[in-house]
């Protein structure tokens, strides 16, 4: 399994820690995950801070802080060197946005704070498109990790682009890859794992769920399965149908 | 003097980053800071002085995805 900056995650799950109906079910949906990594933000203290950091730290996952709605480079260059000294991790989840509608990262923006930040000793994790010229670009600038969205955050359109991102997967093949935003259903989340990514990220499909503790575990289950079944390396689909049962040996009826 | 604390104005006694912080009752607690759009780590609050119209944001954890 390829890892993350040196950090072998135990289960292909990452989690986000937004949008749940109370903090109770946030831990509880956590612990039913068996999710490796929470994401987190950074915003303006207005006193739920300090009680939401126990929470996480009780978790006993892997922090990987994020830039979330940060539209240029330096905002989350400022945000990420604040990020650094509150979660204490070198991990950041680079978001540059680039338009309100579809929050489609910025590339322009995305590779600028990925080359400052990797250069100022950041573990950068780029929230990208399956673009590989960009994916290229943003390896060049320091990034070892790449987190190409399935379809845009919060839609839970599962993997817009299989193609796009089939290509991705297999231009890079030793860089570790997360499918990060867009996955609705544990069906995605398999999907992205048999087609042998790393990892999945989440948070709306299991926070807004009419369950979410029932949600986490399917996305676990479903998650497991995909990355199974990667390694087992599945048959090539084909067009015409191919009998299963032995052709010879058939009566004469 | 005055200060725009995380969007809002406030009368601030305290000189230096670090004095504010405390007056505001955030001294102990776990927070980032960066001031007029520039980050300004915990080990440099103390030396950082302010000055009248700064503005400072104070951040926390807060859910995220």
């Amino acid at each position: 399994m390829r890892d993350f900056y040196g950090v072998t995650l135990e289960t292909p799950l990452m989690l986000g820690t937004a949008q749940y109906p109370s903090p109770a079910v946030l831990e509880d949906a956590f612990r039913a995950s068996r999710a490796s990594v929470a994401t987190v933000s950074l915003r303006r203290e207005a006193g739920q801070g300090q009680a939401f950091w126990q929470i996480i730290r009780s978790l006993g996952v892997h922090v990987l802080p994020n830039t979330a709605g940060c539209y240029s480079a330096k905002e989350a260059i400022t945000t990420a060197h604040m990020a650094r000294e509150m979660f204490e991790t070198n991990w950041i989840k680079l978001e540059v946005i680039g338009h309100a509608d579809t929050l489609q990262p910025d590339p322009f923006g995305l590779l600028a704070a990925t080359e400052a930040l990797a250069a100022d000793g950041f573990e950068v994790f780029p929230y990208t498109t399956e673009d590989q010229v960009l994916a290229a670009r943003l390896l060049e600038a320091g990034a070892k990790v790449l987190m190409p969205w399935g379809a845009p955050i919060g839609s839970g359109l599962g993997l817009n682009n299989r193609y796009g991102l089939r290509t991705l997967r297999a231009a890079f093949p030793d860089v570790p890859m997360v499918i990060d935003a867009g996955l609705g259903l544990p069906s995605h989340a398999a999907d992205a794992m048999e087609m042998g990514f790393d990892a999945v990220l989440l948070n709306t499909a299991v926070a807004q769920a009419g369950d979410p503790v029932a949600m986490a575990r399917a996305f676990a289950l479903a998650a497991q399965a995909g990355a199974l079944a990667h390694t087992a390396d599945p048959m090539a689909p084909r067009d015409m149908a191919a009998p299963s049962t032995p052709v010879i040996g058939k009566a004469w009826l | 003097m005055k200060i725009e604390v995380n969007g809002e104005m406030r009368e601030i006694a305290a000189d230096t980053l670090e004095g504010a912080l405390s007056e505001l009752d955030w001294g102990t607690a776990r927070v980032a800071t960066a001031l007029n759009g520039a980050f300004v780590p915990k080990s440099a609050r103390a030396d950082t002085r302010l000055q009248n119209g700064d503005r400072l944001e104070v951040l926390a954890p807060m859910q995220g995805g």
